[in-house]
């Protein structure tokens, strides 16, 4: 299971990487979901994994009796779901925004903030 | 007094809380703010009071022993940053009174600003890995708001470059967090400290270093991780800025203290020397992009990064001497950036610019202003006797001890291009007559808020008094640096006799 986990892990990670390196704003979104479930599944495989044996003392004993599934990387990660989502949305506005007002996806093509000099950044605020 | 440990960061939320309930009256948020950042101050001054008589405190927080709850943990370094945090956000929330437009009001500033400080208190203050993860998601998302908040082309732009970045390093450090939980099963910083002794596969452990030294390099905005910084910081109101410039990095800086001293305790391996030779190329490369740029509000963008190097550097050499400098230079330069941003907004409302080629003969108009550029500008180049002096000292003089020649030279010659670009600046801003395009021709008569003179002018004198009265920094950057070196006491506090 380990191991199955770990390859998945692995291919979510590459693909994220390709997509992240894009210029594209879009491409990048898709490429941070994946990288953000990878790290999810990580924490989760890390937490060493056990097939239907919940973490539940049985009523005639007084404490766990293990092997047992770990549930605290379970809560870590719903923890790192919750925050991530809440991230993803905000990019999503953030890059819906930035799309309406600078009219390109292209991270290349952002110059606002660094125009290229200070005699262009002077003649662009000029024409605006 | 342990259940007051929360306070400087309950305060803030506290504060936050009434500011989004008082939506529509600015007034109430902005007395509720200055009323916040006052406790919080008074809060820091206790709490520091209270490590320095009685020694570490902690806080099981709702009662759970460490290391199964979070705890909550104040030693000299943590209550040294409150502290100084407090200072920041006082500054910042008396200079908003003036800066802030009302639309910014209207969109939320006050809510996000106390957010801020909860986070930044927290990030301080917790003693689990997890937990800082939180808080660091808490710090992103307020100034993720605040840095976009105007919505003007070039803070989208910055915007977009800082978000995508810190998001991939807090990628990063939950990648480390996961590795190192399913390695000893704890989070806890000081658990981890005993149990990573322990630990069977140093590879795994390395590699967890450093995913932890590149997320938090990138936070703190080490060299060659540091473009974002420079893409977003001259973007929001300055208000907004000054309150990053001062503090976000160095909460990174203070995480990468704080992982290299109680969770992977440097050994003498390549690790270390990386971290040397990424804090030189940092004070480079700041300090020469710095020299490039003619926008005040850039050019000190670039200085943080350089600045940054210089705190580096005490934690690479690891000795007490070097984490003790590291130490003072954090409290010192926060003081100083921030009051360096405060000062670039006085100077934008005198000027009508922050285009250096657009202003000139603030000297004239403005003879305090002058001065109060003077005392943080070269006391970040390092003039004695101001604070800058003994931090750059101090770390020099560690360099020296630690037999690293070459890196206190480059210590040096920084602070030498520190005083260019800081030249610069008085040259064009101050001596060289208003230029007759560009800026606004009725600038002299603007006369200036107290509000936002009032914060520059403490800050300029807590620079001032550093610089005059170095020893009781000293010795408390000392003590911070002695419980750093030989976490025991810490770890013992924190989970007792448990091993």
């Amino acid at each position: 299971m380990e191991a199955v986990l770990a390859i998945l892990t692995g291919a979510m990670v590459a693909g994220s990487v390709y997509l992240m390196l894009s210029r594209n704003l879009i491409r990048f979104i898709f490429g941070l979901v994946l990288a953000s479930n990878a790290v999810n599944l990580l924490i989760f495989a890390a937490g060493r994994l056990e097939t239907a044996r919940p973490p539940l003392i049985p009523e005639d004993a007084s404490r766990l009796t293990a092997p047992v599934a770990n549930s605290l990387p379970q809560a870590l990660i719903l923890t790192a779901i919750v925050i991530g989502f809440a991230l993803l949305a905000f990019i999503f506005i953030l890059f819906s925004k930035t799309y309406a007002k600078l009219g390109t996806v292209d991270t290349e093509a952002m110059t606002d903030a660094e125009p290229p000099s200070e005699k262009d950044a002077l003649t662009q605020g000029k024409q605006r | 007094m342990n259940g007051w440990l929360a306070a400087p960061i309950l305060i803030p939320f506290f504060v936050a809380a009434l500011a989004l309930l008082g939506r529509r009256q600015p007034s109430l948020q902005s007395a509720a703010t200055l009323l916040g950042a006052a406790l919080h101050l008074a809060a820091g001054v206790w709490l520091l009071c209270g490590v320095q008589g009685s020694g570490i405190q902690v806080l099981h927080v709702a009662g759970w022993p460490a290391p199964f709850g979070i705890a909550l943990v104040a030693d000299p370094l943590s209550a040294l940053m409150v502290l100084v945090t407090g200072v920041v956000y006082a500054a910042v929330a008396v200079y908003s009174r003036a800066d802030i437009h009302t639309d910014d009001i209207a969109r939320g500033y006050y809510p996000l600003l106390n957010i801020l400080v909860g986070g930044i208190s927290g990030a301080f203050l917790t003693g689990d890995l997890f937990n800082l993860y939180v808080w660091f998601e808490v710090m992103l998302m307020a100034s993720f708001a605040l840095l976009v908040m105007g919505r003007t082309r070039a803070q989208l732009d910055g915007g977009v470059k800082y978000v995508v970045i810190n998001l991939i390093a807090t990628l990063l450090f939950l990648t480390g967090l996961g590795l190192i939980f399913g390695m000893t099963g704890t989070l806890n910083m000081a658990h981890l400290h005993v149990k990573l002794r322990m630990a069977s596969d140093p590879g795994v452990v390395a590699a967890v270093a450093v995913l932890f030294l590149t997320a938090f390099g990138i936070k703190a905005g080490l060299f060659p991780l540091f473009f974002w910084l420079p893409a977003s910081y001259h973007t929001p109101p300055v208000a907004v800025s000054a309150i990053f410039s001062g503090l976000l990095t160095k909460v990174g800086v203070y995480a990468l203290i704080r992982t290299f001293t109680l969770i992977f305790p440097f050994e003498d391996n390549g690790l270390r020397t990386l971290v040397l030779a990424a804090a030189a190329a940092t004070m480079i490369v700041g300090v020469l992009g710095a020299a490039t740029h003619s926008h005040v509000r850039r050019i000190l963008s670039f200085h943080i990064v350089s600045q940054v190097g210089y705190m580096v550097l005490g934690l690479g050499l690891f000795t007490p001497l070097a984490l003790a400098g590291a130490v003072f230079y954090l409290i010192h330069h926060i003081i100083v950036k921030a009051n360096l941003f405060l000062i670039s907004g006085l100077m934008q409302r005198t000027g009508g610019a922050f285009e250096l080629s657009r202003v000139g003969g603030m000297y004239r108009r403005h003879g305090w202003l002058a001065l109060l550029f003077f005392i943080p500008a070269f006391s970040l180049a390092g003039f004695p006797p101001l604070s800058g002096f003994w931090a750059k000292m101090i770390l020099i003089r560690a360099s020296l001890e630690a037999g690293q020649f070459a890196l206190a030279g480059v210590a040096a010659v920084v602070g030498l291009l520190t005083v260019y670009s800081m030249t610069k600046i008085w040259n064009e801003a101050f001596w060289k007559p208003q230029p007759e395009t560009g800026g606004t021709s009725d600038a002299a008569s603007v006369p200036l808020s107290g509000w936002m003179v009032a914060p520059v002018a403490v800050m300029a004198g807590l620079t001032v008094f550093i610089g005059l009265a170095p020893e009781p920094l000293v010795q408390l950057a000392r003590s911070a640096a002695d419980v750093l070196l030989e976490p025991a006491a810490y770890v013992y506090t924190v989970i007792g006799e448990m091993r």
